[in-house]
């Protein structure tokens, strides 16, 4: 199978198919543009969606990451078309979606739950979108060929899905949507029902999968692990409202809000006001030096990932400590630590060597800090 | 053997129920359909006979031969038939019905649910007797009608096969709103929001997925509808007249009236087997659908 045969807009879809940028729409840099979203629930009693404006490029595996509540779900039901945003413009390669019901959206959804239709077989939930096209019959059947292949699941054409695994019916979902040849896929946390092994399997087999049809990937999740594994861009969500959007590799090293760095990875976050330039004192009274500069007097949060400190023998430039507890997780080791005056600090370092003992509980250590691995955030 | 004593006394206020309460009175009937009708009503336990079967089908003339008599056979075609009907119209009026109720905001559901079922709270004969009130010539609908300038002429539909097949639609609606609610209500929403993403307008969602889905909701209707139907005799009584009489009308009157016992008998054997055929007949097309499924 080649890209030709599933990149959008080569469909054997009718020529007079009125639905917008299913036949060949003009390569643009934005795929899915929107503007201001609001939407509430309740009466006004919920802002699911305080002003939301973001703008998602073609063929790209685009993330929304928060927690529940944050308004993630909700923005991708407004771009599939179940939901009515208050106010705020949709536009799809440059065209407004708005008052378009879902089934004249060129979108598909792979929702959470895979709601792949019970009393239909394999082969007839992949064939369902392609009916409703009035495709050719035999169309249909090539198509729905290709997609289960794409998505291996070859010789199950006549199962049901009762008598498929969980994993099994992700696919089928997945071919499903994909084989209407959307211009953007929709995705609703697609893996979160699924067991650890299978989800990091699905995982790559999304991004795979991605690569291989080139269409524009919506992904939801609650996972900050899965956000970063998988995407190109994300965007962290909180309270109907986006923090920040970025690479993985920005968000993780560059978070913009406090909550952006805790809620991606493991964080230390130490409170401190700026003293100097590029120098801090922490809450305990400790100094400490930094790579970003500014304006003395503000009060900031530090931002260190456990990974980029390490544990010294105590004196010089490092920040006296006290190792509290030693966690063997296998590839790595994390000490909890306590700096002096309180503090609490999580420092984890790679087994490189395999599991050997450098430290004990009760031992006194000194945390080392290159500067460039703090993060300075503006309270 | 202590788990097969457990089972027994666990099984034991069913088995007991069922046997006493269906199968001692069923075979009873049994019996008695095979006796000879006593000469005051009753019967003669010790005379064996097939005529209660026989007069199903045939008659003695003056001359005492046999000939076929098909009146019976009528009534069981007339019921059948208004049965059937029932069964349609109750459909075709519960199932929208059900399909709204199902897609209100909970608590309106919990406040439909509770109408649906408030005629169960009034004796059915006395809701048969308010439709007298209501069909007769001279009643509300007759008024009303009158009023409006439809009809200047009574409407006679009171004593109707159409009186019957409206109290018995009015009837057993309930029976087929409940269930085919049931399978809506369980439906998954996002089977319906997938069929629209994936381009299935209402008319194709509702084809393709909601009624498919639903489909043993209505079976069970179906069944709730006709089988009772098949054997009502209150709203044939009363709203039907003699001109409509159905199998339930005629079996109670083999019981009251007639005084012929060992022929009601008979006449409800005939109809359980009805039942029994249409029923295994169903049970038949599931299964070879279950294979497939």
């Amino acid at each position: 199978m080649t890209q030709a045969d599933l990149a959008p807009g080569r469909a054997v879809a009718p020529a007079t198919d009125p639905s917008v940028g299913r036949t060949g729409a003009p390569p643009s840099t934005v795929a899915v543009d929107c503007r201001e979203l609001v939407k509430t629930f309740g009466g006004g009693a919920v802002r699911a969606l305080d002003g939301v404006s973001l703008a998602i490029r073609p063929n790209e595996f685009f993330t929304l990451l928060g927690p529940s509540g944050c308004g993630k779900t909700t923005l991708l039901r407004l771009i599939a078309g179940f939901e009515t945003q208050d106010t705020g413009t949709i536009l799809l390669d440059g065209k407004p979606l708005d008052g378009l019901p879902p089934y004249r959206r060129p979108v598909n959804t792979v929702f959470q739950s895979y709601a792949v239709f019970p009393h239909l077989t394999v082969a007839e939930n992949v064939a369902f979108g392609l009916e409703m096209q009035r495709q050719p019959r035999s169309a249909i059947a090539a198509r729905v060929r290709d997609m289960l292949a794409l998505v291996k699941l070859e010789g199950l054409e006549a199962r049901k899905p009762a008598q498929l695994s969980g994993g099994q019916q992700q696919r089928v979902a997945l071919a499903r949507a994909l084989a209407n040849r959307p211009r953007v896929l929709l995705l609703d946390e697609p893996l979160s029902a699924l067991d650890l092994k299978l989800r990091t399997e699905m995982q790559l087999e999304l991004k795979r999968l991605q690569a291989e049809v080139g269409i524009t990937f919506v992904f939801v999740t609650h996972d900050q692990h899965e956000a970063l594994t998988m995407s190109d861009r994300i965007a962290v969500m909180r309270g109907g409202r986006i923090l920040q959007i970025g690479t993985p590799e920005e968000i993780y090293e560059r978070p913009a809000a406090r909550f952006v760095a805790d809620f991606i990875g493991e964080t230390n976050l130490l409170e401190a006001t700026r003293i100097g330039t590029a120098r801090f004192r922490l809450s305990s009274g400790l100094e400490i030096e930094t790579a970003e500069a500014g304006p003395p007097g503000d009060s900031v949060v530090l931002v260190i990932r456990p990974e980029r400190a390490a544990l010294v023998p105590p004196g010089g430039s490092a920040l006296p400590a006290r190792v509290e507890q030693v966690v063997f997780v296998g590839s790595d080791t994390i000490y909890l630590v306590v700096i002096e005056g309180g503090l609490r600090f999580r420092v984890r370092e790679q087994n490189r060597e395999g599991a050997k003992v450098r430290v004990r509980a009760g031992e006194p250590v000194g945390i080392a800090l290159p500067p460039s691995a703090i993060r300075v955030l503006a309270e | 053997m202590m788990a097969l004593l457990r089972r027994a006394g666990l099984l034991a206020p069913a088995m007991l129920t069922v046997g006493i309460l269906l199968i001692l009175p069923l075979g009873l009937m049994a019996f008695v359909s095979t006796l000879e009708r006593g000469p005051t009503g009753g019967v003669i336990w010790s005379q064996h006979t097939a005529d209660a079967y026989m007069q199903f089908l045939f008659e003695r003339d003056l001359m005492g031969r046999l000939v076929v008599n098909t009146d019976y056979l009528h009534i069981f075609g007339r019921s059948i038939g208004l049965a059937a009907i029932t069964t349609v119209v109750t459909l075709l009026i519960g199932f929208p019905t059900a399909l709204w109720m199902a897609f209100q905001p909970p608590q309106r559901r919990m406040l439909l649910l509770f109408i649906v079922t408030v005629p169960f709270w009034t004796n059915i004969l006395v809701r048969n007797y308010a439709w007298i009130l209501l069909l007769r010539n001279g009643g509300v609908v007759d008024w009303v009608l009158t009023k409006l300038g439809v009809t200047d002429q009574p409407i006679d539909v009171l004593y109707t096969p159409f009186a019957t097949g409206i109290g018995l639609t009015y009837s057993f609606l309930p029976y087929m709103i409940l269930p085919i609610y049931v399978s809506l209500e369980k439906l998954d929403r996002r089977l319906i929001e997938a069929a629209f993403d994936l381009g299935a307008n209402r008319w194709h969602a509702f084809r393709r997925v909601i009624l498919p889905l639903s489909m043993p909701g209505v079976v069970g209707g179906a069944i709730l509808v006709f089988v009772p139907g098949l054997g009502a005799f209150i709203s044939p009584e009363l709203l039907g007249g003699a001109k409509s009489m159905m199998i339930g009308s005629l079996i109670q009157q083999q019981f009251g009236q007639s005084r012929n016992w060992p022929f009601g008998a008979a006449l409800s054997f005939v109809l359980l087997l009805l039942v029994l055929i249409a029923l295994s007949a169903h049970a038949a097309r599931y299964r070879r659908g279950g294979i497939k499924r």
